[in-house]
């Protein structure tokens, strides 16, 4: 009875229009499979055999980019709710808790980003123990890297978000090291040197960490800038760098392996 | 038992010694011991029954401690739990690792395939990887969802510029920077030292010209690699910011995981610099003040200091060739040594400067204040 019907979707013009391929119970069929699919297709068709084996990779990479698909979701859902104003910001993550139905959409946020900080770490940790980065897979390496600084950067923007004592304070002793930044940050060693007739150009108020926080202090322009830059242009950023950082993978001959 | 681990003198005694063991010296020390054994042994450690019954002690050492309420208040602290949960992760990823890495090693050495042999054996994407990758994806959502569920993330009053909380720390993950910051001044460990080991890491593949290990867990083969980024991952990265987290109180001052944070403890005074050990102590003048024809006096009030830096920058490499790495220079070449050598010295400059702040309570080794060029 099901398997009739199952068989009556499957061969019916509907299902054939999306899935161009039969049942993937063979070779060529699931070749196809993989082959047919926009998803999917970021794999080979077929990989080398320990390249998969959970003890090898610890599936980390995956685990991290499913953790983004995670931030995502949870984040876009989130920007509905959220406004990044000093009057709001605050009261609206409040609301989050006690307003919305299921409000566990902030927990699964912070948690997702706490677990993809630790996922993208033991995934570096791992290619650098298996010798991953090793050529041909030098640049993939670099782009990890900076995939990495951009992780960290989408952390500790989001962190400031909510606009309470732990968030605003904690930013204020991250972004404070950017006054010291050499040359462009007012305390930074270097800064005196550059002034005109001793008037000197690098001052608070327009040093590193004034272009940091729109202003000397963590106040509603850097909760603005924050929020721009944690919505939009980081996960960009992070989007196209995963396309490459895939794309190489393949390029530079799947997952890797004794030679 | 409870009861027993709870109370008792005798347990208030192994707390003591439990807490001056965290104090900062000891902890690193302890640290870096323990990766150097685990390290020389690991093909001994991570025979699955010795790493058994390790992660058994430790499961339980770290139960009977949740019973102390200053150690149960700051490991459950909503923002410290993922902290906890990424030492578990890391030690048993690390026990995947090391013991691949032994069981590779002997088969080399026996002449036997490694584990990941047959670049022929291939298998279709679907069913088998896509299935791992399912499976993967269901099950850490189920976690994830169980999570969110227990844990409520932290919120704590509407933030207020005029209140500062004490301590006030930066997210975890940063931690380590910030403790850093205890032993140089922000332009390097806020700016200049993470800047390099963005750097260092993406020069690690242009660095390392070892063709073996390409693919393969194994530890015989690289252990400079290994070893070097286990240190500074392991220990300069993770063990600070466990530091950072657990053991840093009110005033960024040293609490033991047992103790109290009483924020009225007097925070740690520096007040050595270099100079006077080199002026007043050694030479017995006091610091020059006058310029000298066209040097200024701070640089020749620092002169001992920028030559030990000196020295240290340009002859650590011309030694570390010498004395350690004859062959891997071989290997390397000119340009890609002094690279690697000059990463390397700049590292170890951070548990130099420990060690230097711990003995001597040095503040100092250039003090340029006037050009906030502190090293
Ligand atoms: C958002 C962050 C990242 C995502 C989503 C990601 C994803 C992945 C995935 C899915 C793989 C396939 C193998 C595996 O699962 O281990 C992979 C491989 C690789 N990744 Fe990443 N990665 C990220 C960051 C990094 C970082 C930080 C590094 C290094 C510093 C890195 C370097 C590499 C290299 C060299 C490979 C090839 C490994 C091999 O062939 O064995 N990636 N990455």
């Amino acid at each position: 009875m099901f398997e009739r019907l199952g068989n009556w979707i499957r061969e019916g013009q509907i299902w054939g229009s999306v899935f161009r391929h039969g049942v993937p119970r063979d070779r060529r069929t699931r070749a196809m499979a993989v082959l047919s699919n926009v998803f999917l297709h970021l794999h080979p068709v077929a990989v080398r055999k320990s390249g998969i084996r959970l003890s090898f990779t610890w599936c980390m990479g995956g685990i991290t980019f499913f953790l983004f698909l995670v931030e995502i979701v949870t984040g876009v859902l989130l920007m509905f709710y959220y406004r990044p104003t000093v009057e709001y910001a605050y009261f609206d993550i409040q609301g989050l808790r006690a307003h919305v139905t299921l409000g566990l959409l902030r927990e699964l946020h912070r948690w997702g980003a706490h677990a993809m900080i630790i996922s993208i770490w033991l995934h570096m940790l791992r290619v650098f123990l298996t010798g991953s980065y090793k050529p041909p897979r030098e640049f993939n390496w670099a782009v990890g890297v900076i995939l990495l600084v951009l992780t960290m950067l989408l952390s500790f923007t989001g962190y400031l978000l909510p606009w309470d004592q732990l968030a605003m304070w904690a930013i204020t002793v991250g972004s404070n090291m950017a006054r010291a930044t050499p040359v462009v940050g007012y305390e930074g060693p270097g800064a005196a040197c550059i002034q005109i007739g001793g008037v000197p150009l690098v001052h608070a108020g327009d040093d590193a960490r004034f272009g940091l926080l729109a202003g000397t202090f963590v106040g509603p322009n850097a909760l603005l800038r924050f929020y721009v830059l944690h919505c939009v242009f980081i996960p960009c950023v992070v989007t196209v760098l995963l396309a490459v950082h895939f794309w190489r993978i393949r390029k530079d001959g799947g997952i890797s392996g004794p030679l | 038992m409870t009861q027993f681990l709870a109370s008792g003198s005798g347990m208030d005694g192994i707390k003591h010694i439990i807490n001056v063991l965290c104090e900062p010296h000891w902890f690193l020390i302890l640290s870096c011991v323990a990766l150097a054994v685990f390290m020389v042994g690991y093909r001994t450690f991570t025979k699955p029954p010795i790493a058994a019954a390790l992660a058994g002690v430790s499961t339980l050492f770290f139960i009977a401690s949740c019973l102390d309420p200053n150690f149960f208040s700051i490991v459950s602290k909503g923002d410290n739990v993922p902290i906890v949960m990424m030492m578990v992760t890391l030690a048993f990823v690390l026990w995947i690792a090391f013991r691949q890495a032994a069981i590779n090693d002997e088969r080399m050495e026996k002449g036997e395939p490694l584990l990941e042999a047959g670049a022929d054996d291939k298998v279709l994407v679907w069913p088998d990887l896509v299935y791992i990758e399912l499976i993967c994806l269901v099950l850490l959502t189920a976690f994830l969802v169980v999570w969110a569920i227990f844990l409520r993330a932290p919120l704590e009053q509407p933030a207020d510029p005029n209140v500062a909380p004490n301590p006030a720390k930066a997210p975890w993950y940063f931690l380590g920077l910030q403790e850093m910051l205890v032993y140089f001044d922000p332009w390097l460990a806020g700016v200049v030292l993470p800047g390099l080991i963005v750097v260092g890491l993406i020069a690690v593949p242009y660095l390392d010209k070892n063709p073996r290990g390409n693919g393969y867990y194994t530890f015989k083969q690289r252990p400079f690699a290994i070893g070097t980024f286990m240190f500074g991952f392991g220990i300069l990265w993770i063990v600070l910011i466990i530091f950072g987290t657990f053991l840093r109180g009110p005033n960024w001052n040293f609490f033991g995981p047992y103790e109290f944070w009483d924020h009225n403890k007097p925070a740690a005074l520096l007040n050595v610099e270099f100079h006077d050990l080199f002026w007043i102590q050694m030479l017995g003048r006091p610091l020059p003040t006058e310029d000298v024809a066209f040097i200024p006096a701070y640089i020749i009030r620092e002169i001992a200091g920028i030559a030990v830096l000196g020295v240290y920058f340009i002859a650590g490499p011309i030694i570390l060739r010498a004395v350690f790495f004859r062959k891997l220079y071989v290997q390397m070449g000119f340009i890609r040594f002094s690279v690697m050598a000059m990463l390397f010295l700049v590292m170890m400059l951070m548990p130099i400067k420990m060690a230097l702040r711990w003995t001597l309570n040095l503040h100092y080794i250039v003090g340029i204040t006037e050009w906030f060029l502190n090293v």
